[in-house]
């Protein structure tokens, strides 16, 4: 696998406040990476040193196996950081040719990109006349110029509204269908989860967890059940093998999660056997955001 | 090095108001010297101030790039504000995210710098060259190119001064604050001045070496120069001598003060989390 960015021991210090805490991981071609963390959990701050806006306090990190210095590799990026920063007095066109300037890309690309995010017949129009997704998909346009080894998005559906996030998350979906490699920084987790095969998990600039998505789902999932006599459940509960622990929800039900694969019907049949009758019973995973929250408990 | 000064002109070509106030600079050039050329007649009075000597060669130079260099405020203003635009809208961030360098980001806008100073000269060059020509009494080539060192000393002075706007723009980040800043430092050698020329007289050997005092040293006031004022001036004071040349240690500190600015620029974006 080839290696595209990789982070040994970053750290990041404001005055006493440790912004990115010796945070260590790769990025590897092809894949699409989402970083979750809550806000101000050190995500932008990280984005903001490997794309040499932020000065690191120590570690390091190399693009492309540092074969090259950063400002050479971010000529091979794309990135979009929190919210679209373009000159508002220039049209759109305009403002894409001074980023091929910067990044030596011919001026044909524009009208391409623009095609992409749906912005070619407002390509004349000045930047401050475009709505907040349009200057999103502007900027993810601008982002896609140079046809990136890696796209770098952080929080690109921020603050938009919903068709705005539609339009965005199609758009993102579409890019990744096409195999590019993409570094999402989010804390909305379906987002991540629809989209990203591997995460990486940051709390108080902290890794808590790096791998991919379907590991971190590795679990067998649990029964959501309930019966109206909860004293007779529990005792039920308690001597099923396949039940590693339960624990009861605010609502009255119980979460009972399982050690292995076993089957809802087989479960409700056992019940029924030993006299038990559950009004209410779902098999289901843990959704990313669940599991997430777990991982984020203070 | 193309590639840079293209990027900061590109900016420059679509900020409308960098673009007015470009434009404005340049022709309030052709203006003043129009002015010059007008005739004026009430009653008795025939007055020409052309006709005055002031566009005698090599008079000239120094006398149009002494004036003509009080317009560089204009181009002041377009340098302060197209850097601290590059703070309010963030896009210098976006600049270095989408793979300049710092230092190139500052070399681009040092570009443009030396961009103006450099037109800002040939225009002083032609306009006087022209006029020169049309109300000149010597019109010999050896004279017509003599004294030719004063617009070294205007391209020097605009530099310095140009630099000094763009330091002060990076730094500060907001225009209207920044050129404050540049009249706070006015009023600040003026003090320095004043306290030099009473309290400390041993020490003004110092007063050179202030930024905008030094870049002011380059082209001293060519008024007196005049025969007739300079007579008057020996009438009144028999011992009035001064010297008008361009002096090199005077541009040395400019130049010196040119890059301690850039550099200065540098050293802060480097610094800075943006």
């Amino acid at each position: 696998m080839n290696k595209i960015l990789e982070l040994n021991h970053l750290t990041k210090k404001f005055g006493n406040l440790t912004a990115v805490n010796d945070l260590s991981f790769t990025i590897e071609k092809g894949n699409v990476y989402g970083i979750l963390g809550p806000n101000g959990s050190g995500k932008s701050t990280t984005l903001g040193i490997v794309l040499n806006v932020v000065n690191k306090t120590s570690g390091e990190f190399k693009w492309f196996g540092n074969r090259e210095n950063t400002h050479e590799a971010l000529k091979k990026v794309g990135a979009i950081i929190e919210s679209p920063n373009f000159y508002p007095n220039m049209s759109a066109e305009d403002n894409l040719k001074l980023v091929c300037k910067i990044k030596d890309v011919p001026y044909s690309k524009i009208e391409e990109k623009l095609k992409i995010v749906d912005l070619a017949d407002r390509q004349k129009s000045k930047f401050k006349s475009f709505s907040l997704g349009m200057k999103q998909r502007l900027a993810i346009a601008s982002a896609l110029l140079n046809d990136p080894e890696i796209l770098i998005l952080d929080e690109p559906t921020n603050g938009l509204d919903p068709q705005g996030i539609h339009q965005i998350r199609q758009i993102i979906k579409n890019i990744a269908a096409e195999g590019m490699t993409i570094l999402l920084a989010s804390h909305l987790l379906d987002e991540v989860e629809k989209v990203c095969s591997h995460v990486v998990i940051i709390r108080h600039g902290k890794m808590l967890y790096a791998g991919s998505v379907d590991q971190m789902n590795a679990t067998h999932g649990f029964f959501e059940v309930a019966a109206n006599d909860s004293k007779k459940l529990e005792e039920f509960l308690n001597v099923q093998t396949y039940i590693e622990h339960f624990k009861i929800d605010d609502n009255g039900t119980y979460k009972a999660f399982l050690n292995k694969d076993f089957m809802a019907d087989e479960f409700n049949k056992i019940a029924a056997e030993s006299d038990i009758y559950f009004s209410h019973l779902i098999k289901r995973k843990e959704t990313l955001e669940e599991q997430f929250l777990e991982l984020t408990k203070p | 090095m193309k590639r840079l000064f293209l990027i900061e002109f590109h900016k420059l070509k679509n900020n409308r108001s960098a673009k007015v106030l470009s434009i404005l600079y340049f022709a309030l050039f052709f203006a003043i010297t129009l002015f010059a050329s007008i005739r004026f007649k009430f009653g008795s009075i025939d007055f020409q101030l052309a006709e005055q000597g002031i566009f005698n060669f090599p008079y000239i130079w120094h006398f149009n790039t002494y004036i003509l260099a009080l317009l560089k405020i204009f181009l002041a203003v377009v340098i302060v504000s197209m850097m601290s635009s590059e703070y309010t809208n963030r896009t210098l961030k976006q600049n270095l995210i989408d793979g300049l360098s710092k230092k190139e980001f500052i070399l681009s806008k040092f570009l443009n710098v030396v961009f103006f100073a450099f037109a800002s000269t040939a225009l002083v060059f032609i306009v006087s060259l022209i006029l020169g020509y049309s109300f000149s009494d010597f019109n010999e080539l050896s004279i017509v190119f003599s004294d030719l060192e004063y617009l070294l000393a205007y391209f020097v002075k605009l530099l310095g001064f140009f630099s000094l706007c763009l330091f002060l723009g990076l730094l500060v980040k907001r225009s209207a604050f920044a050129l404050g800043f540049l009249f706070l430092i006015w009023v600040f050698e003026g003090i320095v001045t004043l306290i030099v020329k009473f309290k400390a007289e041993g020490l003004d050997f110092i007063l050179r070496f202030l930024p905008l005092e030094s870049m002011s040293n380059l082209i001293i006031e060519p008024f007196t120069k005049m025969e007739n004022i300079k007579m008057g001036a020996q009438a009144i004071n028999p011992t009035f001598i001064k010297s008008y040349d361009v002096s090199f240690i005077s541009i040395l500190i400019v130049l010196a003060w040119t890059f301690i600015f850039i550099y200065g620029s540098f050293a802060i974006l480097k610094k800075r989390d943006l």
